[in-house]
């Protein structure tokens, strides 16, 4: 390698780590890429999301002063990616992670990486900064041997700096001139060797935690550019009411504000300081008339009212083996009721109009697709349009935050030149943001003379999982306005990742085996995308019917479900948490209950099994769960504090969902308004104890975690209810009435 | 005018009465401790010590408040020097979103002002009022558990001193 290297043109890295010149027809930066917020054309055989943006320098940045930048297209929403791909790239760099800087998704920062969603982020993004990081280590290395007339070999690289074997050292700030890391990445890497490792699989403490426990600024919420201003929204009552009459009047004579913005049924206003823009709120609420309809299911009949609206049907699995002869038939129904986001901060964004060009500072999940969806609903070009994602409360799928947006976007192009800050109230979140769909599914399956699932038959209905933006009729303000956006027809995510049919096909060993996905394209309610999607109701349908076949035989739930398993990994989770747990010497105590449950999140993602300890007071019908311990396989991983924080997570979250949480609505008004009308699980209800045994992987594919218990926990805490009383719940959320009556 | 007095610094405000202290620290004053979750003091994301004792600031007027002594998360630490019951979140790890953790701080450090040697029980009582959504409950219960012996074992060192 003795080419000097041309600045001005474009280098690839062959397979052999041996550089080539030559010019790339490709857009040079991330920004140029996929205005429509559509994934650029793939490169399908590179690794993560190397397959969206291909780009080394879109990935990792070298300056000249030596400072590296690693730059991701996802975003921190208190997952801890943030320090995972910092970790993945300090390893693959040889650098302290201390001097890696890491920016998340900003569409003018980043490469485009959709979502932050559905448990990708460690896949996808995780294993490109690997990749990338690897290769520019590689590079550099293989620039640093031309420099150094010497074999690229020989050379060692700690800390930005290259050595050669005679003393001679360049560092990587005097490598990288012009755009040398603008190289097309290649689909293997050398990586660091396991037995070198130091910071991959250590529990590096997480980069974002010191601000958030001292009041640094650390959400969109704390953002205040000078001249800014206060902005809140009136929203309709109900879902599909109009506003009628406005007297903005009184209103707009108040000092204290500055404007009135109305568009169509779309209202907001806007103060200089934040209580004024409240205040001005509530009186403008109570000058406003709307029409509303009477459009809701009745509370009771949700399940009817789902039962009973036209079904698109997708046969998703259809095997058929020789088997042994049923013996006995066990069928059964579950269901799941509406459920909220509910973050404990309700979404906020911040938006600046100047210039003919939009900024809009937001927490939402995807940047990309906000920015498509921004610039239809303004009918801008999306390169008018930046969006920069900032974090704000946890959100756990499709909440407010892309409308909040949408609200800011909207209100700072009437006042263009001032940063718009806009905060939903707590009540417009609960009542507005899309909620997790109400389901239902129905099982049936046999078992032959010596206790062998031989045939399985299940159909799983639900409306879609995903109605989030590009496009702007997903935004409930753009439905709002005088010429509003229609939101676009539903449709069902496909298979292998599914929406309401994730993990319906069962991992388990069916000889004959049915799945039906019936998707409902009508919505009583406004539903979309939360946390694990379908996988919450199918794992909790699968896992239940799992353990009253068990029961039905005889059998030991772990012991049945490990009969029915061949894939060894799945086997070694539950086994863990079985051990640990010490389930095959649990005690019985009287209104005491053992639970078991296990699922591959996606049949794609990570394994988890757990099995939990719950008490129920008979009186009261109140569960209690006491003690969970789950056993995870998530690939190699990364930072095994972080895992366990979100699975921990993940247990308390869907124990809540599970045991207490339902959106309530009469005719025409969604009725779970606020926290005291929407419990949640509460400190003094947390468990005693969460153990999180992880199974590493190293040189396995980094799997999510983020969703991994959702389901699982739902089905582990009705099998221990079961175990305990001897009712069996079918129905999210387990709810008390139900079993106090059911015990009485 | 209103005098103010948080973290130990006197502002004079030129407010209305009505407003609510969460408001008046946030917009005016620029500190983001105290949180916005819901404004009908339902979850605790707002909490603030006054005189000591855990306030709701989203439905406390800064009216009844002049001339007492309000503190905030910022009056405990900063990123660089952060306090001993902040260290004790960093050390456990206790945040995910961390949208609530200012608010179980603060209710948290008031308790250990009160009760240096809180059972768990009597934690889980205090805490119970402040909402966490991203299940970070047990991790916040053994950040104020450190909390509670390190402040103990420091105290118990300046004895012998
Ligand atoms: S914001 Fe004050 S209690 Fe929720
Ligand atoms: S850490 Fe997110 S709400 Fe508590």
């Amino acid at each position: 390698m003795s080419e000097p290297i041309a600045p001005t043109r474009r280098t690839f890295l062959t397979g052999t780590g041996s550089l080539i010149v030559a010019f790339s027809l490709r857009p040079a930066l991330a920004q140029q890429e996929a205005l429509d917020g559509q994934p650029p054309p793939p490169a399908p055989h590179l690794p993560g999301s190397l397959k969206r943006s291909p780009w080394l320098d879109s990935w990792i940045r070298v300056d000249a002063d030596g400072s590296v930048t690693v730059r991701t297209g996802k975003a921190e929403l208190g997952q801890g990616i943030r320090t995972a791909v910092l970790q993945v790239a300090a390893e693959e760099l040889r650098l302290e992670p201390a001097r890696v800087r890491v920016v998340t998704a900003d569409t003018e920062e980043t490469a485009n990486e959709g979502y932050t969603a559905g448990s990708h982020s460690m896949q996808d993004s995780a294993t490109a900064i690997r990749h990338a990081a690897a290769q520019v280590r590689t590079l550099l290395a293989d620039l640093a041997a031309a420099r150094l007339g010497t074999e690229a070999a020989v050379l060692t690289v700690a800390d930005g700096v290259v050595r050669a074997l005679d003393g001679r050292q360049v560092t990587w700030g005097e490598l990288v001139a012009g755009d040398v890391l603008h190289v097309e990445a290649q689909p293997a890497s050398s990586f660091v060797p396991t037995d070198e490792r130091r910071v991959i699989g250590t529990s590096l403490p997480r980069l974002d935690i010191p601000a958030k426990v001292t009041g640094a600024s650390a959400y969109v919420q704390d953002l205040r550019p000078p001249g800014m201003v206060h902005a809140r929204v009136v929203r309709p009552p109900s879902p599909g009411a109009r506003l009628r009459a406005l007297d903005a009047a009184a209103v707009e004579r108040r000092p204290s504000v500055i404007k009135v913005v109305r568009d169509g049924s779309f209202l907001a206003v806007v103060a200089e300081k934040e209580w004024a823009a409240i205040t001005a709120m509530e009186a403008l609420a109570a000058h406003a008339t709307w029409t509303e309809g009477a459009a809701l299911p009745e509370a009771d009949r949700i399940f009817e009212t789902l039962a009973g609206l036209p079904v698109e049907e997708h046969v998703v699995h259809d095997s058929r083996a020789a088997a042994g002869s049923p013996a006995r038939t066990l069928e059964a129904t579950y269901r799941r009721r509406y459920q909220l986001h509910g973050s404990i901060g309700p979404s906020c964004a911040l938006a600046l109009f100047a210039d003919e060009t939009l900024t809009v500072w937001s927490h939402a999940q995807g940047m990309f697709p906000l920015r498509a969806a921004l610039a239809e609903m303004l009918r801008m070009r999306p390169e008018q349009v930046r969006c920069v994602h900032v974090e704000g409360s946890g959100c756990y799928g499709h909440n407010a935050a892309d409308d909040a947006a949408a609200d800011a976007a909207l209100i700072a192009r009437a006042v263009p030149g001032r940063p718009v800050r806009l905060q939903l109230m707590r009540e417009q979140e609960h009542l507005t943001e899309p909620c997790g769909p109400a389901m239902m599914t129905r099982v049936r399956a046999s078992l032959d003379a010596a206790g062998t699932i031989v045939d399985w038959d299940y159909a799983v209905r639900s409306n879609t999982h995903l109605t989030r933006p590009p496009g702007a009729g997903n935004l409930l303000p753009a439905q709002l306005l005088a010429e509003p956006f229609a939101p676009p027809r539903p449709k069902p995510l496909l298979q292998p990742e599914g929406g309401g049919d994730r993990n319906a096909i069962p991992l388990y060993r069916l000889p004959n085996a049915r799945v039906l996905h019936q998707f409902v394209p009508e919505m009583p309610l406004r539903v979309s995308a939360l946390r694990a999607l379908g996988a919450y109701v199918n794992v909790f349908s699968i896992e239940s019917f799992m353990d009253e076949l068990a029961a039905a035989v005889g059998q030991d739930p772990v012991a049945f479900r490990l009969q029915h398993l061949e894939d060894a990994r799945a086997q070694a989770v539950i086994r863990t948490a079985a051990e640990r747990a010490g389930w095959s010497d649990r005690q019985r105590a009287r209104n005491r209950g053992h639970g078991f449950a296990f699922a591959r999140y996606k049949n794609l993602g990570a394994y988890l099994a757990l099995a939990v300890e719950v008490e129920i007071a008979r009186e009261t019908g109140r569960i209690r769960l006491r003690r969970a311990v789950a056993a995870i396989d998530a690939g190699e991983a990364v930072n095994p504090d972080g895992i366990r924080n979100q699975v921990e997570g993940g247990i308390i979250q869907s124990t809540s969902w599970t045991l207490y949480e339902q959106v309530t609505v009469d005719r025409s008004r969604i009725t779970s308004r606020d926290w005291s009308t929407y419990p949640i699980l509460r400190m003094q209800a947390a468990p005693e104890r969460i153990e999180i045994h992880i199974l590493d992987r190293p040189g396995e594919p980094f799997l999510g975690t983020g969703e991994a218990a959702q389901g699982p926990t739902a089905a582990a805490l009705g099998n221990a209810v079961a175990d305990a009383v001897g009712v069996r719940l079918r129905e999210i959320p387990l709810r008390r009435d139900v079993l106090r009556e059911a015990l009485t | 005018m209103l005098r103010l007095t948080v973290n130990g610094r006197d502002h004079d405000l030129d407010v209305d009465p009505d407003t609510p202290l969460l408001y008046v620290l946030r917009d005016d004053l620029a500190l983001n401790g105290a949180r916005y979750g819901c404004g009908l003091g339902q979850c605790g994301a707002c909490t603030v010590a006054v005189e000591g004792r855990p306030v709701l600031s989203c439905v406390t007027p800064v009216s009844v408040l002049a001339g007492r002594s309000i503190l905030t998360l910022e009056g405990l630490g900063t990123p660089e020097q952060p306090g001993t019951i902040q260290r004790a979140f960093v050390a456990e790890q206790a945040a995910q979103c961390g949208y609530c953790i200012p608010g179980m701080i603060v209710r948290a450090h008031a308790l250990l002002v009160q009760n240096p040697d809180p059972s768990d029980a009597e934690i889980r009582r205090s805490l119970n009022l402040n909402l966490c959504r991203c299940g970070t409950h047990l991790r916040i219960l053994a950040a104020v558990h450190r909390a509670a012996r390190e402040t103990r074992g420091a105290a118990s060192e300046d004895d012998r001193s």
